[in-house]
């Protein structure tokens, strides 16, 4: 027994060692939901807390008490309706106590009403698309370059380095402080779930649902979370990062980025250098596959990987591929309109004419493949 | 009267023994073999979920991805638990149902042997179906166990044989559970009333009709997937006009009761051991009965508790938070029951009581953390969390896995005649109580802090408690090979068991010889007569 006790020993120390300094409990968050959610869970903790105290310690004492080796002898009996009515009656009544609270704070979550900040998020493979519907600012929120080149398997990258590893986008959503914000969820290919715990804000993005809730951030800061509903190969790296503003901050944001005509796309640093370029103008061959090798990177590599050799069975191959060797039309058009019951998605919305010029240029001439022509931003502005 | 329910059956070549050579276990009809070949079955489809679960555990060990692609991750976790739910639970009690249920009731054996046979020999092959897709172009499948439309519409063609392996081993649970039904209607002893019958053939009454409602359900849902995958129809791809959503209510329908599926058995096996350790009878005996079927019910009107963020009217969310909340009175039922009938009376810890006990403790704290998650506004925070992770399998490791192996302990005696060794058994349930702890326990520290489930690779804010998460896995895993380890030794050897076996022990199969002959109560017992 010695032994035994002496491994129980180790395992208590080491494990109140590490509660001490390791982050283990829900957040309080920064809403008045959030708050009252930490109360519930906080209360329902300690419930259950004593409840296990009473059960256990009963049993224990049993245990200890009436061993046959301490000379106990069994007792016969075997029923008692008054002690079983109690034991289904005061949980029972627990319950009821627990309900009530649980239900109000439920009540409040759902209300949406009254929202002076309404933002739209689309869940896409592997990323988010953010739309403000009041002023029609809308951008791509995606896995921070860095973290994406270190997250590779065997990328001898140490990801330590990283403070918010896995926890960093290139473009965070914006929000102001001190006004109800609503969110619409919805996705653009599977169910994916958007959560910010210290917002208390968890909510499936399903295809061909819109799905609401809201918050009202009450302290400036930067809230991170993910997506929490398994969306394929990439699910663990696609964060949610929020950055809270005041609200004459958040004003100014506004108006430096609201739309001021046509609505352009605007992503990664790559696409942005092409994105102003004038889609009417002949591209070179040199420029193209430069702009598509960061587009590739953002937007392909996941599910064909960043050498283009795909996965066997899963995702087909770029390299040596017919598409990508063969005839325009058939080339831009599944990049385009995206190839139904597969995860190949329909990248019309989600590129600029240039860069998606750039990454079929760059699909056709790097990756092993050589066919040697260009298909220029023209073409696809054509389609349009 | 254990001479007139066994006695003519001493020596073994008598014209009803065994077949000789392999095809006794293939053709054979007799619920012993049967039972048999299914627990061992389950034993090795748990070393395979478990090394599935290591791979796992070894790429959480530390952030950034060392080992495996997440794609394959993905497929790790969904085959995981594809495994370990349908291979090594389900049949596991199949297994133990099979042996024990005729002796228990006193009938020769089950009442459709050659279903029987049958409904074991496709297990193997469904298996073999679904592992096979690791081998295939594309690997298995990777969108979770539950197989969540649209996801799980996007993987490679060996998704038809997942479907398939999944039809098969619903054919197999049907059929397994009308035998139950059947045997249990039909072959009791003589003057066996329902209430006379022991809690373990109770439990597993009720969860013969779970089956038999739910897998057609299952059965339905996977079809659908199915033909929207090969046959271009829209069940649940909204483009279409289909509904994933509706997916989720379907699976779940049978998802639910699914979970007491791989629970209710171990009430019965857990409501057997106590008393025999206790020297007392089981306390409130009806009140279980009434209690099983309570939950039984209610497994029926609580499955949208998975699914509280997809968006639900407010009406259903506050239904189906009571409803949940409601399942932990007649679980408290229980749990308090069995603590009644170890007050008292005059315990002894042999294995067997030691995982029983083992079971009481940590499937309550299963239990107590299923309560919380029932706050629906709770539960918002913690769904698709390491919190729930750790939820369930704190619930289906020392509450189904733990019943199983003190079903083993309790039971092996009577099935070899030989004693186990009581000094490995009682190392094995020590070092494996020690490091399941260790795995999951940390695991309710990382979900509350929000770490999602199903991801390869994390934050450097979890590194510790994973890395705690995964030495805890190794050591569970690896302490299993002492379980094979005895298991194998009380076949070969060991001291004679009497009939008995257990001081406190009461019920039919002790009454006959151990080991316990190849056919038992051929003329049945005659005491409730």
């Amino acid at each position: 027994m010695s032994l035994i006790s002496r491994v129980f020993l180790v395992a208590i120390l080491s494990l109140t060692g590490l509660a001490a300094r390791a982050d283990i409990n829900m957040p309080v968050g920064v809403t008045p939901i959030s708050k009252e959610v930490f109360g519930l869970h906080m209360l329902i903790f300690w419930i259950c807390c004593v409840i296990g105290v009473l059960v256990f310690g009963v049993m224990f004492y049993s245990m200890f008490k009436h061993r046959k080796s301490k000379g106990a002898v069994a007792a016969d009996f075997h029923e008692s309706t008054v002690v079983e009515i109690i034991w289904t009656a005061v949980p029972l009544v627990i319950l009821i106590a627990m309900a009530i609270p649980a239900a109000k704070t439920l009540i409040a979550m759902e209300d949406t009403s009254d929202a002076e900040v309404t933002v739209k998020i689309t869940g896409y493979q592997w990323k988010w698309h953010y739309e403000y519907l009041d002023s029609g600012i809308n951008y791509y929120s995606s896995l921070d370059a860095e973290h994406n080149a270190a997250r590779q398997v065997g990328s001898g990258i140490d990801v330590g380095q990283f403070e918010n590893y896995l926890k960093e986008v290139d473009n965070p959503l914006v929000l102001p402080v001190g006004k109800k914000v609503r969110f619409l969820h919805t996705s653009a290919d599977v169910i994916h779930s958007w959560w910010v715990p210290d917002l208390a804000v968890k909510k499936d993005a399903i295809p061909g649902f819109i799905n609401e809730n809201w918050a009202l951030i009450e302290e400036p800061g930067t809230y991170r979370g993910k997506c929490t509903e398994l969306c394929g190969r990439d699910h663990g790296f696609m964060p949610v990062v929020v950055e809270a503003l005041p609200a004459d901050e958040y004003d100014a944001w506004v108006a430096e980025n609201a739309p001021v005509e046509e609505v352009q796309v605007t992503e990664s640093a790559s696409a942005t250098a092409v994105a102003s370029v004038d889609d009417d103008r002949e591209w070179n061959m040199e420029e193209l596959v430069a702009a598509g090798e960061g587009v590739y990177v953002t937007h392909c590599a996941s599910c064909h990987q960043a050498d283009g050799a795909g996965l066997a069975g899963a995702f087909p191959a770029i390299t040596g591929s017919a598409i990508a060797t063969g005839d325009h039309a058939a080339h831009i058009d599944i990049v385009y309109a995206g190839k139904t019951g597969t995860a190949m998605a329909a990248f019309a919305d989600r590129l600029s004419n240039s860069d998606m010029a750039a990454v079929l240029t760059y699909q056709r001439n790097a990756l092993g493949n050589s066919v040697g022509d260009v298909i220029q931003p023209s073409a696809i502005k054509a389609l349009r | 009267m254990s001479t007139a329910a066994a006695g003519h059956h001493d020596h073994d070549d008598h014209d009803h023994g065994p077949a000789k050579g392999w095809t006794r276990w293939l053709y054979t009809t007799n619920h012993k073999d049967i039972g048999t070949l299914y627990l061992l079955f389950a034993l090795v489809m748990f070393f395979i979920g478990g090394g599935m679960a290591l791979i796992i555990r070894a790429e959480l060990f530390q952030p950034g991805l060392q080992l495996v692609d997440p794609l394959f991750f993905n497929s790790m976790t969904t085959m995981h638990a594809l495994v370990m739910i349908f291979g090594v639970v389900m049949p596991a009690f199949v297994g133990l149902a099979n042996w024990m249920i005729p002796m228990m009731i006193g009938g020769p054996d089950m009442a459709l042997p050659r279903l029987n046979n049958w409904s074991f020999w496709i297990m193997p092959f469904a298996f073999l179906l679904l592992l096979s897709t690791l081998f295939m172009e594309g690997g298995g499948p990777a969108g979770g166990w539950t197989l969540y439309a649209p996801l799980s519409l996007q993987g490679g063609n060996s998704f038809a044989f997942v479907i398939f392996s999944i039809h098969f081993m619903g054919i197999s649970s049907v059929m397994g559970s009308i035998n139950i039904v059947a045997t249990i209607f039909n072959m009791r002893a003589p003057g066996m009333s329902l209430m006379q019958m022991p809690l373990f053939v109770w439990t597993w009454l009720i969860t013969a009709y779970l089956l038999i409602a739910v897998i057609p359900v299952l059965a339905g849902a996977v079809t659908m997937l199915l033909t929207d995958r090969f046959f271009g129809t829209s069940f649940f791809n909204a483009a279409g006009g289909g509904d994933p959503v509706m997916y989720q209510h379907i699976f779940w329908f049978f998802g639910h009761p699914e979970v007491y599926i791989l629970i209710l058995p171990a009430f019965g096996i857990i409501s057997s051991i106590i008393p025999t350790f206790a020297r007392k009878p089981l306390f409130g005996y009806a009140s279980m009965v009434y209690a099983t079927a309570s939950i039984a019910f209610l497994s029926f009107i609580v499955w949208a508790h998975h699914m509280f963020t997809v968006g639900m009217p407010l009406a259903g969310e506050m239904f189906f938070m009571f409803a949940t909340m409601m399942i932990s009175v007649p679980t408290g039922v229980k749990v308090f029951n069995w603590i009644a009938t170890m007050w008292r009376g005059s315990m002894t810890f042999e294995t067997p009581m030691l995982f029983a006990i083992g079971f009481l403790v940590m499937f309550t704290i299963g239990g107590l953390s299923g309560l919380m998650l029932a706050i629906t506004p709770a539960d918002i925070q913690y769904h698709d969390t390491y919190f729930v992770v750790a939820h369930f399998h704190y619930v289906l490791v020392p509450g189904a896995i733990y019943s199983i192996m003190a079903a083993t302990y309790y039971w092996m005696p009577k099935w070899t005649g030989n004693m186990y060794d009581e000094k490995w058994g009682k190392i094995h349930f020590w070092v494996s109580t020690v490091f399941l702890n260790v795995l999951f326990f940390p695991m309710h520290f990382v979900g509350l802090a929000g770490m999602p489930r199903r991801i390869p690779d994390y934050n450097l804010q979890f590194a510790d408690w994973n890395a705690v998460a995964t030495i805890g896995a190794f050591g569970f895993g690896f302490s299993q090979l002492i379980f094979v380890w005895v298991i194998y030794k009380c076949i070969k050897g060991g001291e004679k068991a009497t009939d008995e076996v257990w001081e406190g022990a009461d019920g039919l199969e002790w009454t006959v010889p151990s080991p316990a002959p190849y056919h038992t109560f051929e003329k049945p017992p005659a005491q409730y007569s």
